[in-house]
This record gives C-alpha cells, structure tokens and sequence, in this order.
C-alpha cells in the first residue's frame, strides 16, 4: 500500500509567533518552525501500516525553504521518500489555494492509496484542507480518526464524538485525518537520522504543478486578514483573603465561573 | 532578549546537522521520559535501569559512536554531545550510558572474539542486555595494575576469584567484562552473570550518583569456557583505553550538569527580588554569571575540539586527560557557585543544583582522580612519570 502523508511546516509554538505587518500573514521568515506535532501522528500511522505490509510511505510538504525540515524530520522518522513544493507565489494562500497545491502535487506523484494527513495545523488550526483535498482528488472522506485498520480494499475509522463513537468505513482509495488519539509517534532513532540524508526528496514548484500563480497566493485568497491585534497580557487574578469565609469565597468563584 | 550561555559562544555552528538532531532527539525523549522522575528516583535511590536502557536503545544511543552489530555508527562528537544530554539530566543516566556503551559494549567490540561480538552486541545495542566493567577493586583504583582478582587455567576452562569495587550498573547487568591477573599478565573475560559463583552486591546509602546502580561484584570460583577470554586485549592498555572511551563522554557529560545548573541559576536569578529588584540586577551575581558562562563556554570548546580530533586524526590519551580534568573541576566548581546564588533553595530537591553538585563529587574521582590526570598531563609535559 502507497500512502502519501501530508504535513505542514510550522512557527513553533514554544517561541514567540507573530504576523507579517505587510500583508498580516503568518510570520514565517522570523520564528523558528517545525514539523507540526499534529501531523507526526499521521506519519507515525503512515509507517506503521507500512511496516505491517508493504508499500511505501511519501510525505508532502508546501512551504518556504526552512519546510524541508518538516520533511527531513518525517523522513528521520521512517518515511521513505519526500516532496516538497515551493514556489514564491503560494505565499499568503488560503485553505482552497493550499488544498488545489496537494491535489496536483498527489496527481504528480501518481496517487495513492491511502492520503493521511493531521486532524489540524498547529498554526491555522482550521481543519478543512483535508476536506477539500479529497473533493479535489474525488476521493472517500473520513476524518478525524482516533483508530485505523485497513483491511484489503477498505479503510475502518473511529471517530470519538462528544455523544457516541463512530465506526466508519471507506473505500480504498481514500482520504483519512488522524486526530493526537491515534497513536504515540515515535522519535527518530539515530539511524534513522542517519538515513534520512540518503533519502530522495523532489522539489517542485508550481510550473512543475501545471498550477497558474494566479490561482495561488494572497491575491487569489478567498478570505482576507484585515487586521492583527495582540492579545492583551493576562490579567492578574483575584486574591481572596481567608477571613473565616475563604471556602465559601472559592465555591462561590469557582460556581460563577461554571466550574462547579 | 537574552541569550543562552552556549548562544554566547554559537557552539551550534561546529555541530552537524545529523549530531545536531541526534542532540536535539536526546534532549526531546529525556524531557519527555526521564526529566520528570529524575528527582524522585534521586530521592528515592533508584533507576528503572532495565526500562530505561530499553528505551535509550531503541534509540540507538548505547554504543552509538560504534560500527556494526546493531550499533548506529554516529560521529564521536554525537556522542558527547548525547552524553551531555544525559548528563544535563543526571550524572547517573550518564553512568549508566557511558559503562554500557564505552566500557563494555567498546571492550568487546575492540577486543572480543567474533562469537563474543555477535552473542553480546546487537543484544547490548538494543538495551535488552545491561553490561557491566569490572576492573576496580577496593584497595586498588588508580593502580588497577596491582589487583588481586585472578583467573586461573584448568583444563581448558579458566576459573576467576576475587571480588571488584565500585561497578556501576553491577546489580543489573546481565553481562560482566571482568579484568584478571593470569600468568600471561592482565586479560579481560565475558562473564555472563548468572554463572555460577557470580554475585552482586548493590552498594547502598550512598550521598552521590543515587539515581545509579554501583554493586561489588564477587567472584568465588567461576568456572569460564575458554572462549569466554577477550582475545586481543593484553595487560592494562586494554581496560585503560576502554577507560578513555567513557572519558570522552564525561568530558562532555560533565558540562551537560555545569549548563543545567546554570540554566536554572539564570532563571531564578532573574526571578527572585532581593530589596527591590531581581537577584540578576546586582553586579557580584552578573560576575557570577559571567564567570560561569566563560568556564562553561570554554569547556565546550574543547570537549568539541577533543571530539572533531577523535572524528578526525584520533585524541591521544593525555588530550582526553585536559578534557576530564576541565570538565569535571569547571562543573563541581559551576554547580558550587550556582547554589550560592540559590542560596537556601540551592539545597532543596525542588532544584537540580545539590543533586548535580553531589553527582559530580563522583564524576571528579571516577574513571581516574584529577590528580592522576594532573599526572598524565604532567607526564606528556616533562617526560617524567610522577604516579608513584
């Protein structure tokens, strides 16, 4: 089995993240990335169901130079080849540009299977490029599974919802988010950091895509970001004094506030 | 926006990118697995050895830096560098990494016998077996020459008597590299720990290395096929260059220690008020700091200077010697400073700082005193030898 895992580059959260002033976009320039954590759990379940059979794993990635170390990483991990496309003009791109780029690019590599991606970015936090990428690839849909068997032609998911489980199945080929309850992902061990130099990696840009620039980038965003404001710093909290009544003072706090 | 004492000094720019990511893997899986119990096992005395070993080989951190037999075959530096990782944890999770992988897996993989390295290696790569390196003994450590153990022929069988000192990971190995007296001069042998005759005794109430396990190993009349004999490994040079080895690890793991202490120096410093403004706005605590820095700063640079040698044209045994010497005296010297900066709470478990200060008492004697260093150094200096 084929699987292509689709993985984003992020600001990493323990550093300071900002926007770009000029077009209040996510600053990518300045701030120290790497793989999103949310997607090491579709690389981990990639390799696993590849481990357990065959086939190969290949991890996609879009985004500026520094991505290639999301695929460095993913490849550090086990994943067997990658492709990394980039292209000045995707810069700024909305979840429609994004999801047209990993169609194309999955076209290119000449398809899959299986196509696994994370139940989110850690940046955008939006959770739809998955969506509309197996609607570009007019592929089955199943997301945010918190277990996967795959079973000859068919994918078996469940997704925990607040009021029930789902059991779903879907027809191979299909797409499939994995949510952080799936597994445990796995560190690079030494050798696999050692053979991840020797493993192949593709760039393309978008010419190689058969993609315009006009489809991409900023100027063919859908949505637009008027306006940043930092958050305020947190405001420091109510100290109550026990006078006899500080139990009574906590309950009613923690009641107001609906914790209780 | 304040810098990392090691930003100072851009160390990262003399690291791989492969040492680099192994470095930065260390540190991700000790901050996930370890870190948080390490107090606690301190405290307590104890270290899920088994657990852990398993854990550190399956990601190929023991024997690292050698070739073959399930080991990752990483640069030297990775392996100081990983050393300053574990050590930046615990000196006794560095312990138990540098007997593992430079003392027994090295001894055997440079000197055993092709069955010894194929029966041992892969096994002690992947942390299912735990080895050991018996070469102390009570009345002798820095004249391991004197010792008394002896192995003596029978037929073809050798049979080994005595007792050795002082030897981490003892009570948990499943293997021992045991050193002995035979008629032919010092020579090494495999002995697996359930033969009979063979125990271990764990060395208990100790004020250091608590988060490690030491044990006095006995040996009363085992009984050793031949083939259990390293083969290419003839009087002292063998276990003195394995000592070597786990010296260039605690050249680095030392400074793992130093940084830790000073890390977390820097962060209360910066937090605590004294009078009306944090303890890091008073000049004699910037001195402090600074002075600190520099020493941890230096030591660095020459533990990574000592590891480009070994990548390189190899590191002579008094090289390894400067490093021992500076890395160890510049740590317990950074840790003793840092707890007057703590002042009472330098003394707590709820820091780091005591407990690297206690560990490093240990790492200071162990694997050769500074003075014998002094006196290797010396020696390479003037040409005398000053030992006895």
């Amino acid at each position: 089995m084929n699987i292509v895992v689709c993985v984003k580059y992020v600001p990493d959260a323990q550093s300071e993240r900002g926007f770009d002033a000029s077009d209040n976009t996510t600053d990518r320039e300045n701030v120290d990335g790497l793989l999103s954590e949310l997607d090491e759990y579709a690389v981990e379940e990639a390799l696993k169901l590849v481990e357990a059979g065959e086939g190969e794993v290949t991890v996609l990635t879009i985004g500026p130079e520094q991505a290639a170390d999301a695929v460095k990483k993913a490849l550090q991990m086990g994943a067997d080849k990658g492709v990394h496309v980039s292209d000045a003009a995707i810069s700024g791109s909305d979840a429609p540009a994004t999801s047209l780029v990993l169609a194309e690019a999955i076209r290119k590599i000449g398809g899959a299977d299986l196509v696994l991606t994370g139940m989110a970015s850690t940046d955008g936090s939006m959770s739809v490029v998955p969506a509309m990428l197996a609607e570009r690839l007019g592929l089955p849909q199943v997301t945010f599974a918190s277990e996967l068997t795959v079973d000859g032609d068919t994918v078996t998911i469940r997704r925990d919802g607040d009021a029930a489980s789902e059991t779903i199945t879907a027809s191979l080929p299909a797409l499939v988010s994995v949510t952080d309850q799936i597994n445990e992902p796995r560190y690079p061990s030494f050798k696999g950091i050692m053979a991840a130099k020797k493993k192949p990696v593709e760039r393309w840009s978008l010419a190689d895509l058969g993609i315009d620039s006009s489809q991409v980038g900023l100027g063919a965003a859908w949505t637009k970001v008027e306006d940043v404001t930092k958050r305020p710093p947190r405001q420091q909290g109510t100290i109550v004094p026990d006078e006899g009544d500080g139990g009574a003072r906590l309950a009613e706090f923690l009641a107001s506030q609906k914790f209780i | 926006m304040t810098q990392h004492p090691l930003e100072l000094f851009a160390v990262d720019g003399l690291i791989d990118s492969d040492a680099k990511d192994m470095r930065d893997t260390v540190r991700a899986v000790l901050a996930d697995r370890v870190r948080p119990h390490i107090a606690q096992w301190y405290e307590d005395a104890t270290i899920p050895a088994r657990e852990l070993t398993r854990e550190l080989g399956a990601l190929g951190l023991l024997g690292m830096h050698l070739e073959g037999y399930g080991c990752a075959g990483t640069s030297a530096t990775a392996y100081g560098l990983a050393c300053m990782e574990l050590e930046a944890v615990d000196s006794g999770v560095r312990s138990l990494v540098s007997v593992q992988g430079s003392l027994a897996m090295f001894a055997i993989w440079r000197y055993g016998s092709e069955e010894q390295k194929q029966e041992w290696l892969p096994r002690m790569a992947a942390g299912e077996a735990i080895g050991c390196f018996g070469l102390t003994e009570a009345d002798f450590g820095s004249n391991p020459g004197g010792m008394r153990t002896s192995a003596k022929r029978d037929g073809d069988d050798w049979v080994l008597s005595g007792s050795k000192m002082w030897i981490t990971n003892g009570a948990v190995a499943d293997v021992a590299i045991v050193w002995a007296r035979t008629d032919e001069g010092i020579r090494g042998f495999v002995v697996p720990t359930d033969s009979p005759g063979f125990t271990a005794n764990e060395i208990t109430r100790k004020m250091s290395l608590r988060a490690s396990v030491t044990a006095e190993l006995v040996l009363d009349g085992v009984r050793l096929p031949a083939s259990a004999m390293l083969p290419d490994a003839r009087g002292l040079s063998g276990p003195l260059s394995c000592l070597s080895e786990a010296r260039f690890g605690i050249v680095f793991g030392a400074l793992g220690a130093a940084r830790d202490c000073l890390e977390v120096t820097i962060d209360y410093c910066r937090e605590r008020e004294i009078f009306d403004k944090p303890l890091a706005a008073y000049q004699l605590t910037q001195a402090k700091l600074a002075d600190m820095t520099l020493e941890l700063g230096k030591g660095v640079l020459l533990a990574l200077h000592l590891g480009h040698l070994k990548d390189t044209v190899g590191v002579r045994n008094e090289q390894i010697s400067l490093g021992k010497l500076n890395s160890t005296r510049e740590a317990i010297a950074i840790a003793r400073e840092c707890r007057t900066l703590l002042a009472a709470n330098g003394i707590t478990g709820e820091y780091p700082i005591m407990r690297h200060a206690n560990n490093l008492e240990s790492v200071l004697t162990y694997e050769g005193t500074s003075e014998v260093h002094q006196l290797v150094i010396g020696q390479a200096l003037t040409g005398e030898s000053a030992f006895r």
